[in-house]
């Protein structure tokens, strides 16, 4: 609410949209204007697409908490443009969000979601938002995006953990969520989702948080072979009950050697 | 109070033949009926105490805080009308978060004082409306280290080492006026805040209260944050003993 | 859409090949940013950036930052990334951050760099800078970086050419130099 006294009277501006005003009517839904009036109004145009883009985010549960992993690749198309992206991120003391997809996108996720926690602080009742309170906010955002047809395009992982519970969640650019022990974004869906399932599912109080490191570097490598647009210098973030830590980028052992017996197109001789 | 009956004291729009503006006299009349509020700019940090006077007993403990968070950085608190500082910090809230959307970057002292006081100094320009009931006392901690403001009703701002507002304005200031402000820490202004609110409080006179306290400074990861209590009890075992010994002295 | 401009700090050095025209648009006293994309677009941007940031002065009571103008372009260009095409490297000196380098790409992210490249020319000179360049690097280590740069990008794209910019940023003043299309580091031609 405008409460200047100077503007007092005088008739409200239009106001901008905001990204949690999902009831505004959609501009592209809007009735077209009549052709009857002569108006030369184009049509909207605002479905954009992902620029500079990150790959795959993986996350899993283990014994005491959750565990993310990402590289720290931003791609131009094929150019890998930014090699030191930050793509995991703690919010609050108690969660972690892991992005793949569109950068600028997922910049902009990072101060509305500042900006909520500041909001937060500032009521100085001593709450922290909850890993699926920043989950549920995080999903209306990504709805109310997709609800004006211009939506971030982007698919978010969310890890926390508080209170003794685990949280780990997806949200994608159509509001889409679900919650599951193992989770992975793109090309990581088709390649490393199956085998996080294989060696997660039903073994979540079992694993230690060596045994999630392992697991999540052996998916890492097998998506640093396989995905064009990976890198070799990953993260990734713990959240248990001491907190969050992110490691520093790291790379992983790789082996090649096996290329070299290959002669010609590959073709075995025996 | 002159003036009162005279006619030029019922709009914050309206001078009177000498020059004055009445309504914002009143309203500075509304401050000193209030607990006493002070700032103390350290060379680490920046600390905020308010005598918070308890009307009710019924009142649950630390209940209606005065001081409150702006953004982070930032903390405030109004001697004055509560209501008015509520709404003030609402402002100064949007203005702290419209900054951080335009330059992606906290908003540094000097902008958000500025941004509320002239504010408040809209509300001395309408006959519609009521000056605020408020001397505001602002803590920052912006890139260029600690910084200290007060508003007052009249939208007058300006920077301070220490500063007091409310009912024992008076007495606070010279104590205030004591402190080594080169050589002060943060966890000292806890100390010396802590025992200028209870000398200022008169026991006799005025109603129970909580001291509130609040910092900005390295300790609390140059977050505004409420002193934490072990400290903050420490401080106020120590105000307590001085002042008794203090008073010994005397006798 | 001819250009590859490239910027390290130490002093922070901007470097524009184009034909003619001045790429290099000074936006503040110690702020400068390079433009690759629609020419009206960028143009448009840079002037707005620049009005901003002289209300931000006067309001401040101070220089603006480099990191609050790269996020003033950062704004526009997010904002409006369906209708622009506009690809912004942002460089100059601060009080608070010393030298520094930004970079937007297309879609509007920010992005801190140690140096940047962009523009049509900027994808030949990528092996090269990042063979070439080293921390900490002395001015004239800098200057012959981003010149022999912004030459190799112009010998290989057909869409960069003609002349080259450099704007040298530090605390006490902005030098610019020229060097005209004749006088180009030259390297190998076959």
């Amino acid at each position: 609410m405008d409460t200047h006294p100077g503007n007092w009277g005088n008739p409200r501006p239009h106001g901008g949209s905001s990204d949690l005003d999902i009831l505004r009517p959609v501009d592209g839904l809007a009735p077209a204007p009549s052709a009857a009036h002569g108006s030369s109004a184009l049509p909207v145009s605002r479905t954009q697409q992902p620029i500079v883009t990150g790959t795959s985010v993986l996350g899993i549960k283990y014994k005491d908490g959750v565990m993310l992993a990402a590289d720290t690749l931003a791609s131009y198309g094929s150019l890998a443009q930014i090699r030191d992206m930050k793509r995991l991120v703690a919010f609050g003391d108690h969660t972690v969000i892991g992005a793949s997809g569109d950068m600028s996108d997922w910049q902009h996720i990072q101060h509305i979601l500042n900006d909520c926690i500041i909001d937060e602080y500032a009521n100085g009742d001593g709450h922290q938002l909850h890993p699926a309170h920043i989950f549920e906010y995080t999903s209306r955002v990504m709805y109310g995006r997709r609800s004006q047809v211009n939506p971030l395009w982007n698919s978010l992982v969310v890890g926390g953990f508080r209170d003794g519970k685990h949280f780990l969640g997806y949200v994608d650019l159509l509001g889409t969520t679900y919650q599951s022990s193992t989770i992975a974004t793109g090309y990581g869906s088709y390649i490393a989702q199956p085998l996080l399932r294989k060696q997660v599912e039903g073994r979540e109080d079992e694993l230690t948080e060596a045994d999630a490191a392992k697991i999540l570097d052996e998916s890492m490598r097998v998506l640093f072979y396989r995905d064009a647009r990976s890198l070799n210098k990953i993260q990734r973030a713990t959240i248990n009950p001491s907190g969050v830590s992110i490691t520093e980028p790291y790379s992983l052992q790789t082996e090649w050697s096996f290329a070299e017996g290959i002669k010609g197109y590959g073709a075995i001789y025996e | 109070m002159s003036s009162v009956g005279t006619g030029y004291d019922l709009s914050a729009s309206t001078y009177s033949p000498d020059g004055r503006i009445f309504q914002i006299e009143y309203a500075g009349k509304a401050v000193e009926n209030s607990g006493t509020c002070i700032g103390i700019r350290a060379k680490d940090g920046v600390v905020i105490a308010h005598e918070k006077l308890i009307h009710s007993k019924l009142l649950v403990p630390g209940s209606n805080r005065r001081i409150q968070t702006v953004d982070q950085h930032i903390g405030m608190v109004g001697a004055g009308l509560l209501a008015d500082s509520r709404h003030l910090v609402t402002l100064a809230r949007e203005e702290a978060s419209s900054y951080r959307d335009n330059y992606k970057t906290p908003i540094p002292a000097k902008m958000i004082a500025e941004r509320v006081a002239s504010y408040v100094s809209a509300f001395t320009l309408y006959s519609s409306v009521r000056p605020f009931g408020l001397s505001t006392i602002i803590g920052v901690m912006d890139v260029h280290g600690p910084a200290l403001y007060m508003i007052e009703p009249s939208g007058v701002h300006y920077g301070y080492f220490g500063c007091a507002a409310g009912k024992g304005k008076q007495v606070a200031k010279t104590e205030i006026e004591k402190l080594k402000f080169a050589e002060l820490s943060a966890r000292d202004a806890v100390k010396a805040a802590a025992k200028i609110i209870h000398m200022v409080h008169d026991d006799a006179k005025d109603k129970e209260f909580e001291l509130e306290m609040s910092w900005i400074c390295e300790e609390s990861g140059r977050k505004h944050q409420p002193v934490p209590a072990d400290i903050l009890q420490e401080a106020e075992r120590l105000a307590k003993a001085q002042l008794n010994a203090d008073e010994m002295e005397e006798d | 859409m001819e250009k590859a401009p490239s910027l390290k700090p130490g002093e922070v050095n901007l470097g524009v090949t184009n034909r003619v025209t001045d790429k290099l648009t000074q936006i503040h006293d110690r702020i400068f940013c390079c433009r690759s994309g629609s020419a009206a677009d960028t143009q448009a941007i840079a002037d707005i950036v620049h009005y901003y940031l002289q209300v931000f002065t006067v309001q401040e009571g101070q220089p603006p930052t480099v990191e609050v103008a790269a996020n003033m372009f950062q704004r526009l260009v997010y904002d409006n990334k369906d209708q622009l095409m506009a690809g912004i490297i942002i460089g100059g000196w601060d009080a608070v951050n010393g030298p520094s380098v930004y970079s937007i790409p297309l879609g509007g992210s920010l992005h801190r760099r140690p140096f940047a490249i962009g523009g049509s020319g900027s994808s030949y000179i990528y092996g090269y800078c990042d063979a070439t360049y080293k921390e900490g690097m002395s001015r004239e280590e800098c200057i012959a970086f981003t010149k022999n740069a912004v030459s190799l990008a112009m010998s290989r794209d057909g869409s960069s050419g003609g002349t080259i910019r450099l704007a040298i940023i530090t605390k006490d003043k902005v030098e610019r130099v020229f060097v005209p299309g004749n006088e180009l580091p030259v390297f190998y031609e076959g």
